[in-house]
């Protein structure tokens, strides 16, 4: 459908694969402090209840979600850009 | 400093707050609070600090674990009895929380020791049950420009107020001296419904909380009074006083005074 851009360069990376929700938003959150407002954060994320949780959530707490990736092997790459501090 | 992967599970949901976030659990890891009077009030407010990561908590009460208290002090259980209060409360918050420091003061709290009790902590919870405590807590606080939370419970009622350093009203704002000492009955003749020391231990709770991390607006400048039996919660607006002797702006108490022990501290009266 779209056509596939290159994403844009992460500053941070984490992967959340191996934890259940809410624990996926909450290792994303970590990762985020570490990063400044406009910087890049690559999220690994299972498919299904992560991938409906997560970026909504991100939206909640004022992040930009770049874009979504499908790794192929059920996980996905989960592009954000952090939001101002708040 | 870094979350452990046990502090992040254990503290999620307060991580998951937009308003807290991992900032909000730093601080609160990194404070260090005084409960004095591990007793009614005292008990909830260090069990629910305890299990918020609060870094190190201090317990003052030079009291024992009496039958009589088990029906709201639920620090403490029955096989308790007899134990100081401060030993059956870190018993308590440690197994709620093993990452807590707890520090004991099981001595009275008295004019000549409080500034020095109360120095190393962030805030200060008067879970007290008698004025002269409450007298000598808030002189001291204000003297020592400490944050502290004051409350009260009798009967069905209770009160509370938060006071930051430099914006009264503290409390003596409100009641200027200890009533004559049988002008008000204590707790011990007057009873206690015990799920009113939870109510509003809790609120005291929530207090700290939001004052350690920032959080909010505290109750600085409102009396919050509650009447459980018609369920009243009220708000109310409490000016400074101008000519407060100990938070006014020419104080006339410039160190903690001690007054006399309250009749329900009398044994076997």
């Amino acid at each position: 459908m779209s056509q596939k851009k290159e994403p844009p360069q992460a500053q941070g990376k984490v992967d959340v694969t191996d934890v259940v929700c809410p624990m996926t938003f909450v290792k994303t959150k970590v990762a985020l402090d570490d990063l400044d407002p406009g910087q890049i954060l690559s999220i690994r994320i299972n498919d299904g209840e992560p991938i409906r949780n997560v970026p909504q959530s991100l939206k909640e707490d004022g992040h930009l979600v770049l874009g979504l990736n499908d790794n192929g092997d059920g996980t996905y790459e989960l592009v954000v850009k952090k939001g101002q501090d708040r | 400093m870094a979350f452990t992967n046990q502090q992040l599970e254990r503290y999620s949901r307060h991580i998951l707050l937009r308003e807290f976030g991992t900032k909000g659990q730093k601080k609160l890891l990194e404070s260090k609070v005084l409960i004095i009077g591990a007793g009614g009030l005292g008990s909830p407010a260090a069990m629910y600090l305890a299990a918020a990561g609060v870094g190190a908590i201090g317990l003052a009460d030079d009291d024992r674990v009496d039958l009589s208290n088990l029906q709201r002090q639920i620090l403490h259980a029955t096989a308790d009895l007899g134990k100081p209060k401060v030993q059956s409360g870190a018993e308590t918050i440690l197994a709620i929380n093993p990452e807590v420091k707890v520090n004991l003061h099981p001595g009275l709290v008295k004019a000549d020791n409080v500034l020095s009790l109360i120095e190393p902590y962030d805030f200060v919870l008067d879970g007290t049950d008698n004025f002269s405590a409450k007298f000598l807590i808030n002189d001291a606080c204000v003297i020592a420009r400490k944050p502290f939370s004051h409350a009260g419970i009798i009967r069905f009622q209770g009160q509370l107020l938060t006071y930051l350093p430099g914006q009264g009203p503290c409390y003596r704002c409100l009641f200027l001296k200890p009533p004559p000492p049988e002008a008000i009955p204590t707790c011990r003749q007057a009873g206690v419904i015990g799920a009113m020391a939870g109510v509003i231990g809790c609120l005291q709770a929530l207090e700290t909380i939001k004052c350690l991390t920032g959080l909010g607006k505290p109750l600085t400048g409102f009396l919050v009074t509650f009447e459980a039996l018609g369920m009243d919660f009220r708000k109310i607006k409490v000016p400074a006083r101008a000519d407060c002797p100990v938070c006014g702006p020419r104080p006339t108490i410039l160190a903690p005074e001690d007054y006399d022990p309250p009749a329900c501290d009398l044994k076997n009266p």
